[in-house]
């Protein structure tokens, strides 16, 4: 075969090869941005994180500020430790409260920070003092029954 | 009695010395190729010669079977999401599964049934009618003449072919999800760009695809050039090419996703 045509069908080869993985880039997947030089790391602890994963979204406003890096337990006040990665553009005041949210009805958890009025601002390393869990469903049902049950019980005691 | 149990013991012995043996064979082999590769540098006329038999003639089947698997993929999906209501996440599983999974693997197969047996019969027939032992005789290296262009040429056709099967898998989930079945274009695209990450998934799928492509190319070259010089030797070298390199590429696949994706 001619090396002309032969060269031109390779190009058209490779040319395709980089067209497809510049869909995947550009179409398919997002970059993550939040890599270890251009972010800072912060902790938190949390009684329950229900079904909080490792790279689950930080959102501050619904917008991602940073991923979960890290989720471990522990074993000296037994609570969940979950170290957050922020993106280094997006600063937080010290006294910023991070809370564990669920985006829809059975969508995934994800970590949701509310602004504080701080002067200071979170820093490498920095803990989140003002947590508050993920709501456990079986928690959520047991209460409303042991509501009903006393307001049945309230209204038995005056009739 | 006891001479029967000594020849049984001594087969099975036999049988593993005789894989040890092919197994180091193929190591440096392997070794070998990549030593003798420096001459491709001076000649990526061999390679580009390469390149067009091993890629460009294996796009096709790639680009038919990929658009295949991605409208099936669409519509078992959509079947399954539809019960849970949750058939707006269809293009993250038509994503998912081919960046991460069917991508590589399915294009590794498909490679190596289309590419590898090609190299391996190309080289077992060079062996039977001695044109490698004639230019040894030329002094002329037949690994880095004959072997090194293959397994570059397949090294990197592989990820090529593979982000190719993954881009026109995901188009077919598309057409399936979008087009016929009638979802929203917004959410299928949007939804899918927000769970599939270029590092974890779709660098990792490519990071696959190359290895498979090491892998299938060293296994066709080594059959063809391991071949009994017969032409029934060609023959079961070919059909091993095949047998082997997709156990492989099915091994290989999960020992990778182990590391890559665990936790």
């Amino acid at each position: 075969m001619q090396r002309g045509i032969l060269d031109f069908w390779v190009g058209l080869f490779v040319i395709g090869g980089i067209a497809a993985l510049l869909f995947l880039a550009i179409k398919v997947s997002t970059i993550n941005t939040v890599s270890a030089s251009n972010s800072y790391a912060v902790t938190a602890d949390f009684n329950n994180i229900g079904g909080l994963k490792v790279r689950a979204p930080v959102k501050s406003a619904g917008v991602v500020v940073g991923r979960v890096a890290k989720i471990s337990f522990d074993n000296n006040k037994f609570e969940a430790l979950v170290t957050l990665r922020l993106d280094n553009r997006y600063q937080f005041p010290a006294d910023t409260s991070a809370s564990i949210l669920t985006s829809g009805l059975l969508g995934e958890q994800y970590v949701a920070l509310e602004p504080g009025g701080d002067t200071k601002n979170l820093a490498n390393g920095s803990k989140i003092q003002i947590t508050q869990s993920a709501v456990v469903l079986e928690n959520l049902i047991s209460q409303f029954i042991y509501n009903k049950a006393q307001e049945k019980g309230a209204g038995h005691a005056n009739p | 009695m006891f001479s029967a149990i000594y020849r049984g013991v001594g087969g099975i012995g036999r049988r593993v010395r005789e894989g040890v043996w092919t197994l180091g064979y193929a190591t440096r082999f392997f070794v070998a190729i990549l030593l003798r590769s420096g001459d491709l540098l001076r000649r990526p006329g061999l390679v580009l010669r390469e390149l067009y038999y091993v890629g460009v003639l294996s796009v096709i089947i790639i680009l038919v079977s990929s658009l295949f698997v991605g409208m099936v993929l669409g519509l078992q999906g959509y079947e399954t999401l539809k019960i849970y209501g949750s058939d707006s996440a269809l293009g993250v599983l038509v994503a998912l599964s081919l960046t991460r999974e069917l991508g590589p693997v399915v294009a590794g197969l498909l490679f190596a049934s289309r590419a590898g047996t090609a190299i391996t019969a190309e080289v077992g027939l060079m062996k039977t009618t001695e044109q490698l032992s004639a230019m040894e005789i030329m002094a002329v290296d037949p690994i880095a003449r004959v072997v090194a262009p293959r397994f570059w040429a397949g090294v990197i056709s592989m990820p090529l072919l593979a982000a190719m099967f993954t881009a026109t898998g995901i188009f077919g989930g598309y057409l399936v999800g979008v087009v016929l079945i009638g979802l929203d274009d917004g959410t299928f695209w949007s939804q899918m760009q927000s769970a599939v990450e270029w590092h974890h998934d779709v660098l990792n799928g490519i990071i696959k695809s190359a290895v498979f492509g090491v892998a299938i190319s060293v296994i066709a070259l080594f059959e063809g050039f391991d071949a009994q010089p017969t032409a029934e030797g060609v023959a079961l070298a070919t059909t091993r090419t095949v047998v082997v390199s997709s156990l492989a590429i099915l091994g290989l696949d999960f020992v990778l996703t182990a590391f890559m994706f665990k936790g």
